[in-house]
């Protein structure tokens, strides 16, 4: 049984793709071993900056032997059909065989494939692979076509067995395949040759590369751990980190350096992200104070000054970042003490997006909402307008110029510096809050008023300008913005009827458009065209502008119009561009709808059908979606219950034997189903069953409580199987009839009472 | 080993020498303002076509918005690239460039050269490629980098294209933490100048101009008559009426569209240009390198033969 060793030589693979590549490596080529009929016992995947290696243990030296048997035509068939025949199958007349048929005599034709060599099917496999392998971004190099992650420049591959071992020869756009290898670039240069994958590992290891990357990490953190430990430190753990940096080296070296005592005082944020961004340094804290004081950096050698030299470049390097991250930091504090107004005034300048202004006209906006937000979330109004209005300020900063990543962080320091109050300045930090699906949602009211005003505003304002996601082209990341609203309500139990602010917040964008133009007019700018519709707007208000009662009024009626149907007239772009002429209340339940659908995205997860979710969308308000989630849980709940399984099938039934009644008869069974007419007891049972639950329902739908006012339902399942089992609801006493059915509403309307049944599916 | 380098300018000469004995073209800074060495049309246009190509070069490059009036240690609003581009990309580059460094006075045997994974592209010229930062014990010296696209034209054969930052990089080697001390010449010399003595005031005057001064109506007026300019040369009939010869004008059209790219680099620094805008300037000068790159593959220095000529 031999063993196969591949290793793929390249210039530096990027970090982040290795080990994903061994791992594509190993799949591509043992399946495509296995289709070729080979077997394996084992196999194993490797990545260094410079090597993918791959090791397949036990391989079958050959494929077996395949015998396929092919009927043909009648031994008496026409000339020409059995040429074809003989073309078809790959074989000579004389290799045919006659066998008596149910039909006369038939010619057979038995052909053999004889197995091949695994040396044979390596060396047609691996080419291949090599050409159609998935790196996320390839490129070719010198005047070849092969493509490869970066220049490919040696392949080994080696099959070895008791016997001894022997390359397997091939040849990729003149790479030709050997059993030679290097090992580090610096510490040990030079070719040498191997037998196998043990002996390829030792020497490896001798020539300084250690081929598991999980070694590498583990020496790394090991490493670094006892060195921090031994200077009374603790390491900073960062996984991603550590991964990166053990695919940066090959014969990792562990450095300890110092921070310079004049930047210890940087917020530990600017340190750990300068550190780590830049220079890939691990930061080392002090566990009694929690400040940074030193980092380890990896080197990829040992030298004979023992990382003398590497450490001091390292820390030189260091402390240039951290003369710019300490000049910004004073530059920003000088800015921050004197109010933040420098960087207010600037956001000014700062264009948010043609069409909606700049980000102080957004500011203003999301100021305006988050103090209509915030009695609806426990938040003190003044407090979340005043957070609103310095959030952003930040984005001004030079520290956020340099490192965009401390966004928010850097707010909520600055916030502190001028005086603000701490939970403004929480708000800072976190109304950028949730990033993605792993970050946390904020959850101190003030944060969480203006945070779901900022989410708000932005859908809002792409939806008046209809710039929608569509397919997978989302680049305002709106539907990452709806999904942070959805899981703010959620996770904090918001209670909030999402229409009113979104259409607050349509209103305040209208309205902030047009008062910008009105101004723009006022100031004396070009003067209104006759034709313009613009003018027909404003010209209800002779030189005073009404902002937002006239505003509202238009946008409500859909003649939201600033611009003419000519297209460009003034060459003043935000009015160009003004065309949001839908109607508010379409503009707002296309949104909400929006909503709804993450609402289904986000449930699913939770293993909730999307059906479910309907049926709890119809029962209003659909905007509370704190509540339809109530709804949809008690449900799924339910449904996850025999009785829950076996009511909707009664629902059905009564459901469908109504319509076709009310279809049938031109009228609607709706009301005075009395027990005087009943005639069973089924039907009178049924009749005291739907009293009492429906008694027992009110109440638990006024509390919410709508898993109790499921259990009741369930009571009624019982009664409603007796009362199909005994009962002919059509019957022909039209006035038993009519009361059965009217009976059959009350069924239909008691189970609705949570969630619209009619909307599962199934 | 090799001696350390005493000064900036012996640096330079000594990548000089070292190209220069690889067998790359020595050639002279394009006089012409530019943002990176990257734009000289011996990087940009001949990595077009089909035909070989290796030179070398320092380019003089100007970041308006990097100006620090001097005082910042590391960032210049002027400063000088080192620019090696070989096509096809020799196998032994890596080895090559490492070579380099060791010209200039880095002991492999001490230091720590990485490649570190940097994917660069240049959005105002349409190109892109693969390659890495190099870093030298954490510091980035260089930029490596495979170009697969060029003004939106696939590189074949590919060209290897080498950038130093020339400041940067000396400064580590010699030993200086701010550039304006920076020895320039030879501190022995009679009359020894620093950085900072050739170019100290002129940071603080092209800072000034960039961020303050520069009239923006002009600036953008110009850019308009740049990328006018640019459009019109290329328009132009390849056959010369006077000469009867066949003279495509990409390299004054290539001149108009690097005067654009400038121009617009100063109006960023003014903070005139909004963010949205920004994009759509870009895609302008994108254009511009798009139409230059198109004509370059139609002329001789482009791989461009005339119909039934043998190559």
């Amino acid at each position: 049984m031999p063993d196969l060793l591949l290793e793929l030589f390249s210039e530096e693979i990027p970090a982040r793709m290795q080990a994903r590549a061994a791992e594509d490596l190993k799949r591509l080529v043992t399946d495509g071993l296995v289709e070729a009929g080979l077997t394996y016992a084992g196999a194993g995947a490797f990545a260094t900056p410079r090597r993918l290696t791959l090791t397949v243990e036990g391989l079958t030296a050959h494929s077996p032997t395949t015998r396929e048997e092919r009927r043909g035509p009648r031994t008496d068939a026409p000339e020409a059909a059995i040429e074809g025949f003989l073309r078809g199958a790959g074989v000579r007349r004389d290799q045919l065989e006659a066998r008596a048929d149910k039909k006369g005599e038939v010619f057979f034709a038995v052909i053999e494939k004889p197995g091949r060599a695994a040396s044979d099917i390596i060396a047609d496999l691996v080419p291949q692979v090599i050409r159609d392998f998935p790196w996320p971004k390839s490129m070719r190099w010198g005047a070849g076509s092969l493509r490869w992650v970066r220049p490919l420049q040696s392949i080994l591959c080696v099959l070895s067995s008791e016997t001894g071992s022997e390359v397997v020869a091939f040849d990729v756009d003149g790479i030709t395949a050997g059993d030679t290898t290097e090992g580090h670039r610096f510490m040990s240069p030079g070719r040498f040759s191997v037998t196998s994958f043990q002996d390829y590992e030792a020497k490896l290891k001798r020539a300084h590369v250690i081929l598991s990357a999980s070694e590498r990490a583990e020496h790394i953190r090991h490493e670094a751990e006892q060195m921090a430990f031994a200077a009374g430190l603790e390491l900073v753990a960062d996984p991603g980190l550590l991964a990166e940096v053990a695919g940066l080296v090959e014969w990792p070296v562990v450095l300890m350096g110092t921070i310079e005592d004049r930047f210890l005082d940087l917020p530990p944020e600017v340190l750990q992200t300068s550190m780590k961004e830049h220079q890939k340094f691990f930061s080392v804290r002090n566990p009694k104070t929690g400040r940074i004081e030193r980092f380890i950096t990896v080197a990829n050698r040992e030298t004979a000054d023992h990382g003398a030299t590497i450490l001091a470049g390292n820390q030189k390097v260091l402390s240039a970042r951290l003369s710019d991250a300490a000049f910004f930091w004073e530059n920003d504090l000088r800015v921050a003490k004197a109010g933040m107004g420098d960087w207010l005034d600037g956001l000014a300048n700062v264009t948010f997006h043609a069409k909606l202004g700049s980000q102080a006209d957004r500011i203003g906006r999301i100021a305006a909402l988050a103090r209509e937000i915030a009695p609806m979330v426990g938040a003190d109004a003044d407090l979340a307008e005043e957070a609103a209005r310095i959030a952003k300020a930040d984005l001004r900063s030079e520290m956020v110029g340099e490192f965009p990543e401390l966004q928010g962080v850097m707010g909520r320091y600055y916030a502190l510096a001028s005086g603000r109050a701490p939970e403004v300045a929480d708000a800072c930090r976190d109304h950028w809050k949730p990033m993605g699906q792993g970050d946390a949602v904020p959850t101190a009211p003030v944060s969480l008023a203006v945070a779901l005003a900022d989410k708000i505003d932005t859908l809002t304002g792409f939806w008046a300008i209809d710039e929608k996601p569509t397919g997978s082209k989302d680049p305002y990341a709106l539907r990452r913005a709806a999904l942070g609203v959805v899981r703010m309500v959620l996770e904090n139990g918001v209670r909030l009827g999402l229409e009113q602010p979104l259409r607050a917040s349509f209103v305040h964008i209208a309205v902030q458009r047009a008062e910008d133009c009105w101004a723009y007019f006022q100031a004396g700018n070009p003067a209104l065209p006759d034709d313009s519709v613009f003018l027909s707007f404003y010209s209800a208000k002779d030189a005073s502008f009404d902002g937002a009662g006239l505003v509202t009024e238009k946008l409500v009626e859909g003649s939201f119009f600033l611009s003419t149907e000519k297209g460009t007239m003034f060459d003043y772009p935000r009015i160009q561009t003004l065309i949001p002429v839908r109607p508010l209340n379409t503009l707002a339940s296309d949104l909400l709808a929006f909503f709804h659908d993450r609402l289904k995205v986000h449930l699913r997860d939770e293993g909730i059908r999307h059906d479910i979710i309907d049926a709890a969308l119809a029962k209003p308000p659909a905007d509370d979606l704190f509540l339809v989630v109530a709804r949809a849980r008690a449900l799924a709940a339910f449904l996850a219950t025999p009785d829950g399984e076996n009511l909707v099938q009664g629902y059905r039934r009564a459901a469908n034997i109504l319509t076709q009644a009310e279809e049938k008869d031109g009228v609607e069974y709706r009301y005075g189903a009395d027990p005087k007419f009943a005639e069973t007891d089924a039907e009178r049972a049924l009749f005291d069953a739907l009293a009492q639950a429906q008694a027992a329902i009110k109440p638990a739908l006024a509390a919410e409580d709508f898993a109790g006012a499921m259990t009741q339902m369930a009571s009624l399942r019982a009664p409603i199987d007796a009362f199909f089992e005994a009962v002919q609801v059509n019957a022909d006493n039209q006035i038993v009839r009519r009361n059965r059915l009217n009976l059959l509403h009350r069924i239909v309307e008691t189970c609705g009472a949570v969630a619209d049944l009619s909307k599962l599916e199934g | 080993m090799t001696q350390t380098p005493r000064s900036f300018q012996e640096i330079i000469l000594r990548l000089q020498a070292y190209w220069a004995a690889q067998g790359c073209a020595i050639l002279q800074p394009y006089d012409m303002e530019v943002g990176a060495g990257t734009f000289h049309p011996a990087t940009t246009l001949r990595s077009l076509g089909t035909r070989a190509w290796a030179a070398a070069y320092v380019q003089p490059s100007r970041r308006p918005t990097d100006g620090r009036y001097g005082e910042n240690p590391n960032r210049l609003q002027h400063y000088y690239q080192y620019q090696v581009i070989i096509k096809p990309s020799p196998p032994d580059l890596q080895a090559l460039y490492l070579g380099s460094l060791e010209a200039i006075g880095i002991d492999m045997g001490l230091h720590d050269i990485r490649f570190v994974e940097d994917d660069w592209e240049s959005p105002t010229l349409g190109a892109w490629g693969l390659g890495w930062e190099v870093w030298c014990d954490g510091m980035e010296v260089s930029q490596f980098t495979y170009f697969q696209q060029v003004g939106g034209h696939d590189c074949h054969p590919v060209s290897g294209e080498l950038t130093y930052g020339l400041e940067r990089l000396a400064m580590y080697v010699l030993g200086v933490d701010h550039v304006m001390d920076m020895p320039f010449n030879d501190p022995a010399a009679p009359i020894p100048l620093s950085y900072g003595d050739i170019f100290r005031q002129t940071e603080e005057e092209y800072s000034r101009h960039n961020f303050d001064a520069a009239s923006t109506e002009n600036l953008l007026q110009h850019f308009e008559d740049a990328e006018a300019e640019c459009r019109r040369l290329l328009d132009a009939t390849p056959d010369d009426p006077k000469t009867a010869k066949r003279i495509i004008m990409v390299h004054p059209a290539y001149d108009q569209c690097i005067k654009a790219s400038h121009l617009f680099n100063l109006l960023d620094a003014r903070g005139v240009i909004s963010v949205t805008e920004r994009q759509a300037y870009i895609g302008r000068v994108r254009t511009l390198a798009k139409l230059c790159a198109d004509a370059f593959v139609q002329t001789a220095a482009g791989g461009w033969v005339p119909e039934g000529a043998v190559a």
